[in-house]
């Protein structure tokens, strides 16, 4: 069986800085896969190459078997990767409702969005409260809560989440790892970027350790949280 | 009396300002470029509703050739502007900004230039057909007099307002457009294509600039391959006074400019009045509304909310 995505030595250069250097990972298809790492490790810039926002150096991002590393950012989202990105970067000034419209914008079946706007709301109950409030308004978890909805909204096959934790309070932290858990248990693939090693690797399939563009260090999530140099780095302990 | 029939004046002068300034606007919404060959796209549009009148219905005056005619004007329009943005603009997207905008004053004049050197007879002004009902004798109301290009232009600029709300509030293009102004990356994580949305505000700008084009036509009866750069110069104005980016800005910075220089023109008194000195006053509006509020009367938001 191939991964759902495979990204083979990929390079990613701002100018002649190179963020990422000939990185090798995959995702299963049903799996959590997290990218850890500290700032500056290349996480953010890996998904961004792979949405197609910015577009690799060298080597290869296969999705489902087709390279995409060529395909712009607008035509990725509708072969089913959404990407939350890092700093949530919701829609301040339009409605809760307009931002997880917006999430729908690349589909054609637009008799089922109604319901998956439903669906969004039974995930985040608080949008519906909220529906026609500018997003703007919100704070962190709840924007954080409005971006994951506004990702599911294109029906992902695939779900790249850049930092969903960041900034956020361990209550809401907790809350929105719980719902990572769940879209996993509805069958949604997961790419999870975090800084937040420890929660991450603990819903992990499968775990890469970035260090200055380059993986360091993979392994399953209960490996990578025995292993002593994650947690010496990465987790805090001696 | 007096007061009402300025009001009326600068109603209709402000109603064709606020009918460019959306082209101004809604493209540096989505791409901050002012583009300065907007007033062009509005003189075009001009001469494309005198060129369908010369060729399909020379000297008659049914108010039926109107429709035609601004086809005609928004087929110029929309043809020159999408064409600026293709091959003007486009390549320089990621150039540093001041490129695009030396750009476009280029295109300003090569577009007066052509239009000079390639519309027949166009080397002097020409004059523009009358039409019934739209021109013609004005309208006496008691003491106020009230043109009838007067009540075009002001209906067009009514309908227009109420379709870019539409388009902008209600329909998923206009969503994107918005996305796109408030974050143009993510809007492309959406699914939005942005060179397309760009192409669409540019489009939208030349269809109010198109129809503009025909009231001013019907205004002065005669048009040239300058009209385009007063013209343009104060709707720019009206944009940057409403809140350059804000559509609705637009629209009322067009309104409030118009009206402040019809009364300005009629109410102050001795040498500092008068016709000479309505564009002093307009700017000196400018000037005294960006020194106290620098983000326009409505507030730089990018395209939204019309």
């Amino acid at each position: 069986m191939t991964a759902m995505l495979e990204v083979t030595d990929l390079q990613v250069a701002y100018g002649k800085i190179e963020a990422v250097k000939k990185i090798t990972f995959s995702v299963d298809e049903g799996q959590v896969v997290t990218l850890i790492g500290t700032n500056g490790a290349g996480k953010t810039t890996t998904l961004r190459t792979i949405s197609g926002l910015l577009r690799p150096t060298g080597g290869s991002i296969r999705f489902q078997g087709k390279p995409i590393q060529t395909t712009p950012a607008h035509e990725i989202v509708s072969l089913g990767i959404a990407h939350s990105p890092e700093g949530r970067r919701i829609f301040p000034r339009l409605t809760v409702e307009e931002n997880l419209l917006l999430g729908s914008f690349s589909r054609k079946d637009t008799a089922n969005i109604k319901g998956d706007l439903q669906a969004a709301y039974d995930l985040f109950p608080i949008l519906r409260e909220r529906a026609k409030q500018p997003a703007g308004t919100f704070s962190g978890g709840e924007q954080q809560m409005l971006a994951m909805g506004r990702a599911m909204m294109c029906r992902p096959k695939l779900l790249m989440l850049d930092e969903p934790s960041m900034g956020l309070s361990p209550l809401m932290m907790k809350r929105i790892m719980s719902t990572v858990r769940t879209l996993r248990e509805q069958g949604t693939t997961i790419l999870l970027v975090e800084q937040n090693a420890q929660a991450a690797l603990r819903l992990a399939d499968k775990g890469y350790v970035l260090e200055v563009g380059s993986i360091v260090l993979q392994g399953t999530g209960q490996e990578l949280l025995a292993s002593d140099d994650v947690r010496k780095a990465y987790l805090g302990e001696d | 009396m007096l007061f009402l029939q300025q009001l009326i004046n600068g109603l209709t002068s402000g109603s064709l300002y606020a009918l460019i300034a959306v082209g101004y606007t809604v493209v540096y919404g989505i791409v901050q470029l002012i583009n300065f060959a907007h007033g062009e796209v509005f003189m075009i549009g001009a001469f494309g509703s005198l060129a369908v009148w010369t060729i399909f219905f020379q000297g008659q005056t049914s108010i039926l050739i109107l429709i035609p005619m601004l086809l005609g004007a928004v087929a110029a329009s929309v043809g020159v502007a999408v064409l600026m943005e293709r091959f003007a603009y486009r390549p320089l997207r990621h150039a540093p900004r001041l490129a695009p905008l030396i750009t476009a004053i280029g295109v300003s004049v090569s577009l007066q230039e052509i239009v000079r050197l390639f519309y027949p007879g166009a080397k002097s002004p020409l004059p523009y057909p009358q039409i019934d009902y739209v021109s013609g004798t004005a309208l006496q109301l008691g003491d106020i007099t009230l043109r009838r290009s007067a009540i075009f232009t002001v209906g067009a600029l009514v309908v227009s307002a109420v379709f870019l709300w539409w388009f902008i509030n209600r329909t998923k293009l206009g969503r994107g457009m918005q996305a796109v102004s408030q974050d143009p990356d993510t809007a492309r994580l959406m699914g939005i294509n942005v060179d397309r949305v760009i192409v669409v505000a540019f489009a939208l700008g030349a269809l109010l600039a198109g129809i503009a084009g025909v009231a001013q036509g019907l205004q002065t009866n005669s048009i040239s391959q300058i009209m385009g750069f007063t013209a343009g110069l104060k709707a720019f104005t009206a944009a940057v006074l409403g809140g350059i980016g804000n559509v609705a800005g637009a629209v009322v910075g067009g309104l409030v400019l118009g009206v402040a220089e019809s009364l300005a023109t009629q109410f102050i008194p001795g040498a500092f009045g008068g016709t000479p000195w309505k564009d002093v006053w307009a700017f000196v509006l400018l000037i005294v509304v960006l020194v106290f509020r620098p983000q326009g009367l409505l507030g730089a938001r990018v395209v939204d909310r019309a």
